[in-house]
Order: structure tokens, then C-alpha cells, then sequence
């Protein structure tokens, strides 16, 4: 296919090794990663909307993990083809944008590629097409904030809050809990952000933890106001609680010192011997001193302990926690507002952390446990603490309840909301159309087919729900014209009105706009692609 | 034309299973975990037997507990995962009702196969099973009994409570002796419900019978050469510290000496600190040395001289369990005699139990801990009679601590149906079909138990349901006769905790695999040549 001759008629190698490539050129190529980005669509349109069914996904090494959220499903997927790697990509950039919205923006990207393809047969260069969509994208954009309503956004005032996280949550597993992991999300949120820190308008996600137990039942999930870390007292014998703890941060081991250049200590003869054996009790005896003085009750270490150390700290009543990670010791000293100390010399009483209480807590027949640090100096941070019956459903909720903080974040930044149920879309591809008529250029086919491709996102919706799709858009269509309401939508669960605005499902304007802006992006990019040279596998 | 050939977005070897054939192979995979172990259901089920693989290939166990039956089939199917996994929550949640919660799931999915044939959406499903369980709940908590306030009745709970948990194991010749057995044991922890204080010995050899609960302490350990075997009033120093040779643990220390004479003084020296290090033991004036560590001869010696019981080498469980029964803390530096807390107990004595002889601590102080010795003719039997009176005393605690009590036999399951099927009829909408078919599951599980032991369960089951429906609502199936019998009287009670944990679990798990419509395998992790030892 690209032999090529040179002038004296002998045939010269572009690339190497040919007979092992794969290439493909032009129209075809563009038409074989839209009909594979289409794939990749197809498996995620089914778990869109409150209706939609979850996957299950399972890994190299066989463990499952079932999951409805977009990012995730296309993150486990094993994929090969180039375009669709593409696509996983742009899922990924969603969640890490908005955190919402994942599964919406690849089943849109795949809807316009597919609105393309039938303009490629006509004969339009896939460049004007891409300009087109990039335009009608644009208007978009636009034309959701005409249709945006403000809502007043304040820890008092939190409804529009707690509604936001429903939507996003409505389609999981935990819808089970709705309104209550709903609040949770929201408060953890609130938490985060102290009122007079509303005025910068961000969450800061380090300070809200996710932690998960198996066991037990969903309604049990709860909000910590505090630091949960999955460990032990460090003796078993030291109590289960305590209060009023001031508590140490130590990155240094309580362990004989290990000096970090290498040496070469030799013991010559008894005294020496003698000598290095008090020294090394005396470190011990240092560092619970140094401990002491500085007036904690409670060491928190990154590090292991000697047994002799472990039993000193017993006995001089200081209780520890050992191997605490790296990221929960940083945690633990935003919660508790003290410092992380390296040496056991910088041990101050200004440094110390405080909290309220401390507890141990088991769980099950097992000897399970973890520690619970509550009421601290900092209650900006705060640990969700998710249970569930097996280990999917525990893991499913903690992903569930990231994207309602995502998008309750969100909703803080910009209180700016559209209504979901599609309505948004319907209301774009309406206007859409009516703008297309208006550009004089090639373009207007473009304009023209991406509102089409807008009204996958509804007619997936209503699939998923069991109404005759094409029905059921039109009926709404044709309602939300004669009545001029952008707030007419898919009734997925059957509720007895179209209006989203009474429904209350409400979604962020950010979250919308930067899935059509991403989904707009990423197919233009596959649209401008006309050679591709792959190693056959 | 090129774009015309299949274009595969995944990778070679991944799958994916789509709609039907997703949905298909769940339900399979879920149905074929809740039939195998279907039949160890119910007083009269049957066990299985299981030969591992592997390491220890060929070594057989005897089991009739759901948990340990599920997490030994190793399974691929990803629906029988979840259906593994929950079982080992409810194994480590509760203990007990680990076949229960996965046969109800298993049953509550074939319900939902058939549903779906019918081609009702999963989501219209799930959404009349969670009507369903919230009513089945409600109805389980309505009847539920608290005898908390009553102590003698609050016993013969327990008592009816491990008797029922018992007679689907392998001790129901024996319930009555281990029921026994185990509500003492769980009793003296005065409401702690801290199952470690409970220890297990199994000795095989003996009789099931002869079973016997010790209400001191049983260390499977023996004392050193020429120390006292009996200790009366015995004060014992707890310790966890190496007393082999002290080592020095700075980094990098190493001895480097130029003659012999030198060495032998280091040697001297080693052997004076291990002498300073017994000296400063011996000061705690305690009689008896428990090390979780070994104690090398020396040291063991000079304990020997100065008539103190030495033992080495009680694992970390037991130091931890006997700090707890002594009152003893446990102990690494030996510096402040002053401050350290000494375990008491009035004698050390050694007994003898088959053929092996342990040691005993009697009149420990605090009387909340004891141990269970159990003897049984085979390896085989005597871990069955572990694994059964564990999971009695598991289901004991939870009751201690959440004091309600349901009653079993099929009764509550019986129950709950017939609060779930009279709430669908009130129910407009296809939920409503969803509903009849959580209570069709729940009745199935009375009707395995019946089929299980060979009894008619259709005419029994009709008749059961006749009886609640006609407010009789302790009815249950009485396992003896073969009949519908009053389970108050009977005295058949289960914990309220482990019902309802079983209902919550498997709905779950039952709601998770049926909202799936897709199942994506990613490819099997090559296996590399493995390069020999490691």
C-alpha cells in the first residue's frame, strides 16, 4: 500500500518493516475510530440516569469490582485501540475537572462522532466538520447560561446542596440511603469550608477522607468530625479511649538509632561493650522523656516500636499509635493542629496537637480495629466513614460519594445550577437548531447535527427507563417550545412531571459545560486524524 | 472497505459479556453457589467434605459452615465472588448465618431471573425489593423479644439460642452439654462481649462428651527443668523481651577483638548482663516468669535456682489473653519494680488432659475469662466442634450485646413473607410483583430446611403459612416431628442481630449483581516462568 518507486524504478522503504504495520489513511481511518469510539459509547450508554444498570469489572487478576460510574468502568476496561484510549482519557479528565458527569460525556462524544460520520458520506472535509462542532459548542455554552438559575448557597441554607449531591448520587447503589449520604457529602463539604472561608469559594479535598469498613449496613455510614486511621493502640493493654489527648506527631522511630551513614562500630573490649549497652538504654529513657516533658499523652508515629520502648511508653501512661501512613499522619496534624516533629530534641509543647477524644473501636468477631480521633482543635477535617455489606458495595460507595463532593464542591464555587433529566440538552438542541439556520457556511451541517447528537444524552435516558425513546423526547420537545420552560425533562422515574425545576434534579452549570466542552474537544481531535501506523499485535 | 472490518477496542484475550448473557452468567454463577451449599441447611443438612490443594494438598476438613465451605471452592464466575465475599462479612460480622445469607441471595436472584423473563426492568425490581425489606424489617423488629431485664429468662434465651445455633452442626447429639458449655463461657464475660478472654483448646482424642469448660486458664506449656510444677498464691511477671542473648540493636555494631582472652571476657560480660537482667526480674518478687520470647538455658537455670517457674516461648495470643485473666501488664523493661502490675492467681498446677499436660491457672481475680478444652476422636471432628463452638459463641455475644431475640425455625422467614406479600397487595405498580417474589425467596429458605431432612415441605410450608396468616405467629417448622409446631414452646430462638443481618446482607448483595448488564474481564495476568526459589 505504500510501496513507493524511486525515478529509476526500484521501490524504496518510508517504513520499516511494513508487512508487520497496520495503516490506515484518510476517510477510513477516521471512519474506523468512529465506529470504535461508538463502541466504547455503547458500553457505558446503558448505566446513564437513575435507571442505568451498573457493570461488573473484572481485573487481570480476577478480583471484581462492580461500579456505575463512567471514569472507573473505562479506567478498568482493558483496552487496546488507540481511539478508545482517547476516550478513556477524556473520562479520566472529566473526573478530575468536575468528578461528575463521566459517563455522560463519552455516551455525547460518541454521539457526535457518529452525527459525523453521516457528514463525511456527504462529502464534508472532517476539519469543517470539527470547526462546526467546535461553534455549536460554543453556543452551547452560552445559551446554558442564559437558562442557569442562581440558588443561595450557605451552611444554613444547604437544600440546593443536598439536592445536587441526590442527582449525582441517584443512579448509584447508595441511592438506597439518598438523602442521607446526600447530607453527609454536603456536610463533609460545609465542614471543609469554614464560613468565613466562603468568600474563597474552594474545598480543599485533602482534609476529606473517605474511609471504608466491610460489614455492618449502609445506613451505618456516617461523618466523622475527626481523623479515622486503621490501626491499633500500639499495646494491647493501654485503654480504649481517652480524652482530652494531646498528641505528638513523630516521623522518628522509637527504635536504637540507626545513623544513616554507613559504620562501622567495633567493640573492643568489655568496657566498650558495657558503654554501647547503657547508651542504648539511655536513648530509650531520651526519648519517653523527651515525650513526657513536652506534656502529650498520646504519641501518633509513623514508625514501628521496640518492644522495651512500646512497654516504657506503657508504663510512663503515654498511649502510641504506630505505623500510621504518611498521608494520615499529615491528617492528623491538620486535624488535631499540631505539627509533624523529626526528632524527638524538637518535641515542644507548642507542637503538640490537640483532641477531644480518642477511641478504639472493634468491629465484628474479628479483631478488627481502628481509631477513631474526634472533636479536634481543626474540625475542618473530616472522615466519611462508609459500611456496607461486602467489599463492592463498600468500595462502590466510596466512589459514589466522591462524586457527590465533587459536584457539591462545584455547586460552592459556581452557584450557578441547570436541571437535569436532559432538559439541559433538550434546551441546547432547540436552540441550537433555531442559531444553525442563521450561518451562511458549510458549517451549518455541523451546527445542525451536533443538537442532534445533544439528544442522545435524553433518548439514552429514557431508554434506560423503559419509555419508547423517540416518543418521549419529542413529547418533551415540543412542550418545552410551546411553553418557552428549559426546565422540561425525562421523567425517568416516573414522578408524574416533566419540569425538572419541581422534580428538583438538579446539576451544576460547570459540570455541563465542561462536559460539552471536552466531549467537543476530544472529537475533533479524532476528526483531524487521517493516518495511523500501528505495530500489528 | 477497510472501516467495514471489525475493529476490536479491547485486548486480546479481554472480554465482555453484554445484556442477557451478562445477566445469564450472574445469575448462574450466583444460583450455583447458593445450591452447593443449599444443603448443609437446617437441623437435618448435610455437611461437606474438603480436600485442599496446593501446600497442603490432601488434607481433609468436615465442615457444615457456610463461610469456611465458600472461601475454600476457589471460583472465577465474578457474581459467586460477591456471593463468597459476603459470606466471609457475615462470618466476620456476626459469626453465624453465613449459609443462610447466601442461599436467600442465591433464591432472592433465581425470583429475579424469572422476573426479567417476563421482562420486568431490573431497576422496577430493586426498587420493590427495597419496599420489601424495609417491611420485612419493620416486621422482624415488631416481634422481636427482649428478655434483657429478666436474667433467668435472658438465660434461657441463651441457652435456646445456642442450642438452636448448635443443632445444625455436628455437636447436635451433644447440644445440650455445649449449649451449656458456651453460654457459661459467655456469661462470665458480664456482658464485655470480648470473645478473646474465650480460648479454645483442641485435644483429639476422648470423646465429644467430655468436652469441658476450665474455669481458670489453660497454657499449653510447660515449665523448665528443675522449676517448681505448682505454684501456690502466684505472683507472675508477664513479659515480652528477648532473653536469649541481649542483643545490642544500635545500627552497625559489630565486635572486633585481636585475642582469645579478650573474647572470653566479652562472653563473661554477656553472660553477667543476662545474670543482671534475671537479678533485676527476680526483684518484681514475682514467682513466675511467662516470656512471650525463648529463654535461653542460662537464664533458665538461674531461674530454676531461685524456685521460679520459667515458661518461654506462649505465643502472643496467649500473653495477651493471660495479661487480661491476671490482671498483669505486659512487660519489656525491667527498671521500675515499683510501677509494674503483677498478675495474681491463687494455684499453678499442671493437669493432664489426654495424653498432654498443660498448665492451669486457677482463681485468676478476674473471673471473666475461661477456656474450653474439646476433645473429639478425630483432628476432623474436634475442628468441626472448634469452628461450631465458635460460631454459637460468636452468635452468644452478639445477643449479649443487642438483647432481642426472634424466634427460628423458619418462623421469622415465615414472618417476614407474610408482612412482605400483604404489603405487595396493597402496592399499585409492577413493584408490587417484585415484592411476592422477595417473599417467595424468604419462604424458600423453611423450605429447604424441610426438604433437607425429607420431609413433605410443600404440605409443611402451605400449613406454616396458613398458621401466620392466621395470626399464630410464633408457628414454625419443628424439626423433630416433621409438623408445624409452636416455636415458644419449643424454645427454637435465634438472635435478632444475626436475622437481620442476613436479610440486609443478601439484599444487598442480591441488589448489587442484578444491576449489572455488563460483565468487561480484562486479560489474565500472564504468568511469568517462575525462577525458582526466591
Amino acid at each position: 500500500m505504500s510501496l513507493l518507486f524511486d525515478e529509476y524504478g526500484l521501490p524504496f522503504i518510508v517504513v520499516r518493516d511494513q508487512e508487520q504495520k497496520q495503516r490506515l489513511k484518510g476517510v477510513d481511518a477516521v471512519k474506523s475510530h468512529i465506529l470504535a469510539a461508538r463502541n466504547v459509547a455503547n458500553i457505558l450508554k446503558s448505566s446513564l440516569g437513575p435507571k442505568g444498570l451498573d457493570k461488573i469489572m473484572v481485573n487481570s487478576d480476577g478480583e471484581v469490582t462492580v461500579t456505575n460510574d463512567g471514569a472507573t468502568i473505562l479506567k478498568m476496561m482493558d483496552v487496546r485501540h488507540q481511539v478508545a484510549k482517547l476516550l478513556v482519557e477524556l473520562s479520566q479528565s472529566q473526573d478530575d475537572e468536575v468528578g461528575d458527569g463521566t459517563t455522560s460525556v463519552v455516551v455525547l462524544a460518541g454521539a457526535l462522532l457518529e452525527q459525523a460520520e453521516a457528514l463525511l458520506d456527504k462529502g464534508i472535509h472532517p476539519v469543517r466538520i470539527a470547526d462546526g462542532f467546535s461553534m455549536a459548542a460554543e453556543i452551547c455554552c452560552r445559551h446554558l447560561e442564559t437558562i442557569s438559575d442562581e440558588v443561595e448557597v450557605s451552611s444554613e441554607r444547604k437544600t440546593a446542596l443536598v439536592e445536587v449531591a441526590m442527582t449525582a448520587l441517584g443512579s448509584k447503589i447508595v441511592s438506597r440511603c439518598h438523602r442521607q449520604i446526600a447530607t453527609i457529602a454536603v456536610d463533609a463539604v460545609l465542614a471543609g469550608i469554614k464560613m468565613a472561608d466562603l468568600e474563597r469559594k474552594d474545598v480543599d479535598f485533602e482534609l476529606i477522607k473517605v474511609e471504608g469498613k466491610v460489614g455492618g449496613k449502609m445506613e451505618e455510614t456516617t461523618l466523622v468530625k475527626g481523623v479515622v486511621v486503621d490501626k491499633g493502640f500500639s499495646h494491647p493493654q493501654m485503654s480504649k479511649e481517652l480524652k482530652n489527648a494531646k498528641i505528638a506527631i513523630l516521623t522518628c522511630p522509637f527504635e536504637p538509632p540507626k545513623p544513616k551513614t554507613k559504620n562501622t562500630l567495633s567493640i573492643k573490649s568489655v568496657e566498650d561493650y558495657e558503654k554501647l549497652h547503657n547508651y542504648e538504654r539511655k536513648t530509650f529513657e531520651d526519648m519517653i522523656g523527651h515525650v513526657k516533658k513536652s506534656g502529650a499523652n498520646i504519641v501518633c508515629c509513623q514508625w514501628g516500636f521496640d518492644d522495651e520502648a512500646n512497654h516504657m511508653l506503657l508504663q510512663s501512661s503515654l498511649h502510641a499509635i504506630r505505623w500510621v501512613g504518611g498521608s494520615e499522619m499529615e491528617l492528623v496534624a491538620i486535624a488535631s493542629g499540631g505539627r509533624i516533629v523529626p526528632r524527638f530534641e524538637e518535641l515542644t509543647r507548642e507542637k503538640l496537637g490537640s483532641a477531644g477524644i480518642i477511641r478504639e473501636i472493634q468491629f465484628g468477631t474479628t479483631k478488627d480495629s481502628m481509631i477513631f480521633i474526634e472533636s479536634c482543635a481543626n474540625s475542618r477535617a473530616v472522615t466519611i466513614f462508609v459500611r456496607g455489606g461486602n467489599k463492592m458495595i463498600v468500595e462502590e460507595g466510596k466512589r459514589s460519594i466522591h462524586d457527590a463532593l465533587c459536584v457539591t464542591r462545584n455547586l460552592v464555587k459556581d452557584n450557578r445550577i441547570v436541571y437535569g433529566g436532559g432538559s439541559a440538552e433538550i434546551s441546547c438542541a432547540i436552540k441550537i437548531n433555531a442559531e444553525a439556520d442563521k450561518i451562511a457556511t458549510l458549517e451549518q451541517y455541523a451546527i445542525r447535527v451536533f443538537g442532534d447528537a445533544l439528544e442522545s444524552v435524553p433518548i439514552a435516558l429514557s431508554e434506560n427507563s423503559g419509555f419508547p425513546a423517540i416518543t418521549t423526547l419529542a413529547n418533551v420537545k415540543t412542550l418545552q417550545i410551546s411553553t418557552n420552560n428549559p426546565h422540561l425533562g425525562i421523567d425517568c422515574l416516573k414522578r408524574g412531571t416533566y419540569d425538572m425545576k419541581e422534580q428538583r434534579v438538579i446539576e451544576t452549570l460547570i459540570g455541563k459545560q465542561q462536559q460539552i466542552m471536552l466531549a467537543t474537544q476530544v472529537v475533533k481531535m479524532i476528526l483531524k486524524i487521517d493516518d495511523v501506523i500501528a505495530n500489528e499485535i | 472497505m477497510v472501516s467495514l472490518n471489525p475493529v476490536r477496542v479491547l485486548k486480546h484475550e479481554a472480554e465482555e459479556e453484554k445484556a442477557e448473557i451478562a445477566r445469564l452468567s450472574s445469575f448462574v454463577g450466583a444460583i450455583a453457589i447458593g445450591d452447593l451449599v443449599k444443603s448443609t441447611l437446617g437441623p437435618k443438612g448435610m455437611d461437606k467434605i474438603l480436600v485442599s490443594s496446593g501446600r497442603n494438598a490432601g488434607q481433609v476438613e468436615v465442615t457444615n459452615d457456610g463461610a469456611t465451605i465458600l472461601k475454600a471452592v476457589g471460583v472465577d464466575n465474578p457474581a459467586a465472588k460477591i456471593l463468597v465475599d459476603m459470606s466471609k462479612v457475615q462470618d466476620d460480622e456476626v459469626g453465624d448465618g453465613t449459609t443462610s445469607v447466601t442461599v436467600l441471595a442465591s433464591e432472592l436472584l433465581k425470583e429475579a431471573e424469572r422476573l426479567i423473563d417476563q421482562k420486568i426492568h431490573p431497576q422496577t425490581i430493586i426498587a420493590g425489593w427495597r419496599k420489601a425489606v424495609d417491611v420485612a424489617r419493620k416486621a422482624l423488629r415488631d416481634t422481636s423479644l427482649d428478655h434483657s431485664d429478666n436474667n433467668e429468662k435472658f438465660r434461657e434465651d441463651l441457652m435456646n439460642i445456642a442450642r438452636t445455633t448448635l443443632s445444625s452442626k455436628i455437636l447436635s447429639q451433644h447440644k445440650e452439654h455445649f449449649a451449656k458449655l458456651a453460654v457459661d463461657a459467655v456469661v462470665r464475660l458480664k456482658g464485655s462481649g470480648d470473645l478473646q478472654a474465650i480460648q479454645l483448646i483442641k485435644k483429639s482424642g476422648g470423646t465429644l462428651e467430655e468436652s469441658f469448660l476450665d474455669e481458670g486458664f489453660l497454657l499449653d506449656k510447660k515449665p523448665g527443668v528443675h522449676q517448681p510444677k505448682r505454684v501456690e498464691n502466684a505472683k507472675i511477671l508477664i513479659a515480652n523481651t528477648p532473653m536469649d542473648t541481649d542483643k545490642i540493636k544500635v545500627f552497625g555494631s559489630h565486635i572486633k577483638v585481636d585475642s582469645m582472652a579478650k573474647i572470653a571476657e566479652l562472653e563473661a560480660a554477656e553472660k553477667e548482663k543476662m545474670k543482671d537482667k534475671v537479678n533485676k526480674i527476680l526483684k518484681h518478687n514475682a514467682n513466675v516468669f511467662i516470656n512471650r520470647q525463648l529463654i535461653y538455658n542460662y537464664p533458665e537455670q538461674l531461674f530454676a535456682d531461685a524456685g521460679v517457674m520459667a515458661i518461654e516461648h506462649a505465643d502472643f495470643d496467649g500473653i495477651e489473653r493471660l495479661a487480661l485473666v491476671t490482671g498483669g501488664e505486659i512487660v519489656s523493661t525491667f527498671d521500675n519494680p515499683d510501677l509494674v502490675r503483677l498478675g495474681k492467681c491463687d494455684l499453678i498446677e499442671q493437669v493432664m488432659i489426654g495424653e498432654d499436660i498443660l498448665l492451669r491457672f486457677s482463681g485468676v481475680p478476674l473471673g471473666e475469662a475461661c477456656t474450653v478444652v474439646i476433645r473429639g476422636a478425630t483432628q476432623q471432628i474436634v475442628d468441626e466442634a472448634d469452628r461450631s463452638l465458635h460460631d454459637a459463641l460468636c452468635v452468644l455475644a452478639a445477643t449479649v450485646k443487642e438483647t432481642r431475640i426472634v424466634y427460628g425455625g423458619g418462623c421469622s422467614e415465615t414472618l417476614m413473607a407474610v408482612a412482605v406479600s400483604k404489603a405487595a397487595a396493597n402496592t399499585p405498580g409492577k413493584e408490587a410483583v417484585a415484592m411476592e417474589a422477595f417473599a417467595r425467596a424468604l419462604l424458600q429458605l423453611p423450605t429447604i430446611i424441610g426438604d433437607n431432612a425429607g420431609y413433605d415441605s410443600a404440605q409443611l410450608i402451605s400449613e406454616l403459612k396458613a398458621a401466620h396468616y392466621s395470626g399464630n405467629v410464633t408457628a414454625g417448622l419443628n424439626m423433630e416431628a416433621g409438623e408445624v409446631g409452636d416455636m415458644k414452646a419449643l424454645g427454637i430462638t435465634e438472635s435478632f442481630v444475626v436475622k437481620r443481618q442476613v436479610l440486609l446482607s443478601a439484599a444487598e448483595a442480591a441488589e448489587m449483581i442484578l444491576r449489572v448488564d455488563n460483565i468487561i474481564k480484562a486479560a489474565p495476568r500472564r504468568r511469568v516462568e517462575d525462577r525458582g526459589h526466591c
